[in-house]
């Protein structure tokens, strides 16, 4: 299972509105297809949840459904008023959960 | 007013019509065939995906398989973080100073700075190797120092291993002229390539060059086919939902003529491999490129 | 006055030309009810109203497993006033729930992109729920292609 990556600015002018970009690898199994040798359907295995925090407070999420194609891209954005650490969290449908942490300076 | 003639005026409506929908079905066709005029910029540096073919070459241009993409694919290929072949490469990355086999080595040990050691090495592959007596894809020269100077085991061929590190170091290539040797010793090979790719093949009696010569920028149902240029392998295609070689793309290609395909890493495939690389000779290599 | 067969040829060939054109009508993405149900659900009983929601999306998608879509909704993100949710449905899917954004005051922009599966042409609808309770919708016809020769 390859890591998360994420694109963050390192540094931001404070109230400045970033962009930031996240993509995880993982197949999203959707449920609908089916095994070609047994015609059971594949069980569905996604990320369901995607979740940022900054400084610890929530600022931004996803509920995710097979809809969302595989390795999943989000992009959005933030408004940044001060320093400090953004953390990123997907949770798998088998409850394995995926962190990654960025943090940004913000100057003048 | 006789009653066939109001038939017939109905009919000839219809019919103007008809005539209508296909000249506005044929124009919509022939605009989607031509690849486009879009230029392919990856983090600011221009990669070239147009160029005058080589000596011998049945096309007056070759394009890139990106220009025969729609805007919103193309798009994905022109930034690093939003194509999604990257996190592969992140893992070859991490692979490139891990140590492993019974020398206690990793690539980096010998090869040191990836970006100094591998700049190029994409641009002439399969290339002869004087040991083996025979050329070698990538992936086969990278067993070849994992088995014998690494005391490593092998890496499948299509596994996330072997993807990622045959796409970090294409990266190595990027925007570098593709220039795969053919002549010499390569020459056998070539023509064992060139041969395999005009011959007619399996229960729909094809072979490469009906599509990718004879038809190249034409529709085939849903998809817009290109000149069937491999300068973008390893390449993320939506249809796997992840990165794929050469040859499991060569491999599905003769799937759908309802061809037995080759196995990966035979002679075949690497001689059509020489081949197909021959004929986009000049193009930039895009690795790890985004395609349908 | 019988049909030329050149006629008769041209009318099936228009006909078939169409086909492949793939021109929708609107009947053809009149909302399923399970469709009508969650966006009225998401809507708490709020009237729908039109603008400030404008949604991206090609408009043919060249593999129905990877289609870039964006969202934008227009508000002032302040604690105020700001876009709480935006959730997108693909009225065409098996089922139509695909995600769903939360935004805070802290988003500073209430935009979203991802990349989404669609199974066929069909209406990709966003419906977004501003702090306040107004609900605000938009909707974008995407044509799928389907069949080819992909190996």
């Amino acid at each position: 299972m390859a890591k998360p990556r994420v694109k963050v600015p390192r540094t931001a002018s404070k109230d400045e509105v970033i962009t930031i970009k996240t993509l995880i690898s993982h197949k999203m199994e959707s449920g609908q297809r089916k095994d070609r040798k047994t015609g059971k359907k594949i069980p569905r295995k996604i990320i369901n949840k995607f979740t940022v925090t900054f400084n610890g407070v929530q600022v931004f999420a996803t509920e995710i459904q097979p809809g969302v194609s595989a390795n999943p891209f989000l992009q959005f954005n933030i408004k940044v008023p001060e320093s400090g650490e953004f953390e990123f969290i997907w949770v798998d449908d088998d409850g394995s959960i995926y962190k990654t942490k960025k943090s940004i300076k913000v100057t003048g | 007013m006789p009653k066939g003639f109001k038939l017939y005026g109905l009919a000839g409506v219809a019919a103007v019509a008809g005539v209508a929908t296909v000249a506005l079905g044929l124009s919509i066709q022939t605009l989607m065939a031509d690849p486009n005029n879009n230029e392919l910029v990856v983090d600011g540096k221009k990669i070239t995906t147009k160029v005058k073919p080589p000596k011998g070459s049945p096309f007056d241009t070759l394009y890139s398989g990106w220009r025969f993409r729609s805007k919103e694919t193309q798009a994905l290929q022109a930034d690093d973080f939003e194509n999604p072949g990257f996190p592969l490469v992140d893992l070859a990355r991490e692979l490139w100073l891990k140590v492993e086999g019974t020398a206690g080595k990793s690539c980096s040990s010998c090869h040191e700075d990836a970006a100094k050691s591998m700049k190029g090495v994409r641009t002439n592959m399969p290339k002869w190797n004087d040991a083996k007596g025979r050329p070698l894809t990538l992936e086969q020269h990278i067993n070849l120092c994992r088995t014998e100077r690494m005391g490593a085991k092998k890496w499948k061929w299509e596994s996330n291993h072997m993807l990622g590190m045959t796409a970090f170091i294409g990266l190595q290539s990027r925007g570098m002229p593709v220039k795969v040797q053919t002549n010499g010793k390569m020459k056998p090979w070539w023509k064992r390539g060139k041969d395999l790719y005009y011959t007619r093949v399996g229960q729909l009696d094809m072979s490469c060059a009906g599509c990718h010569e004879d038809n190249a920028g034409k529709m085939i149902r849903a998809d817009h086919l290109s000149q069937g240029n491999i300068n973008g392998f390893p390449t993320y295609r939506f249809k796997w939902q992840k990165m794929g070689s050469v040859h499991r793309r060569f491999k599905g290609c003769m799937k759908n003529i309802r061809a037995k395909p080759y196995k990966r890493g035979s002679d075949e495939f690497v001689a059509l491999e020489i081949y197909v690389a021959s004929r986009g000779q000049g193009l930039s290599v895009e690795t790890p490129a985004v395609r349908n | 006055m019988e049909l030329t067969k050149r006629e008769l040829l041209l009318l099936g060939s228009g006909a078939i030309a169409t086909m492949a054109v793939g021109l929708p009508t609107a009947s053809a993405f009149a909302a399923s009810a399970e469709v009508e149900k969650q966006i009225a659900a998401f809507a708490g009983g709020a009237k729908i109203g039109s603008g400030k929601v404008s949604l991206t999306a090609p408009e043919i998608a060249e593999n129905g497993n990877t289609v870039p879509i964006s969202v934008d909704v227009e508000s002032p993100m302040t604690k105020a006033d700001y876009v709480k949710s935006v959730m997108l449905l693909a009225t065409g899917n098996p089922a139509p729930g695909v995600a769903t954004f939360h935004f805070s005051p802290m988003s500073g922009q209430a935009s979203a992109t991802t990349r989404i599966r669609l199974a066929k042409t069909q209406e990709v609808i966003a419906v977004a729920k501003m702090s306040n309770g107004s609900v605000f919708m938009d909707k974008k016809v995407v044509k799928v292609t389907i069949g080819g020769c992909g190996g």
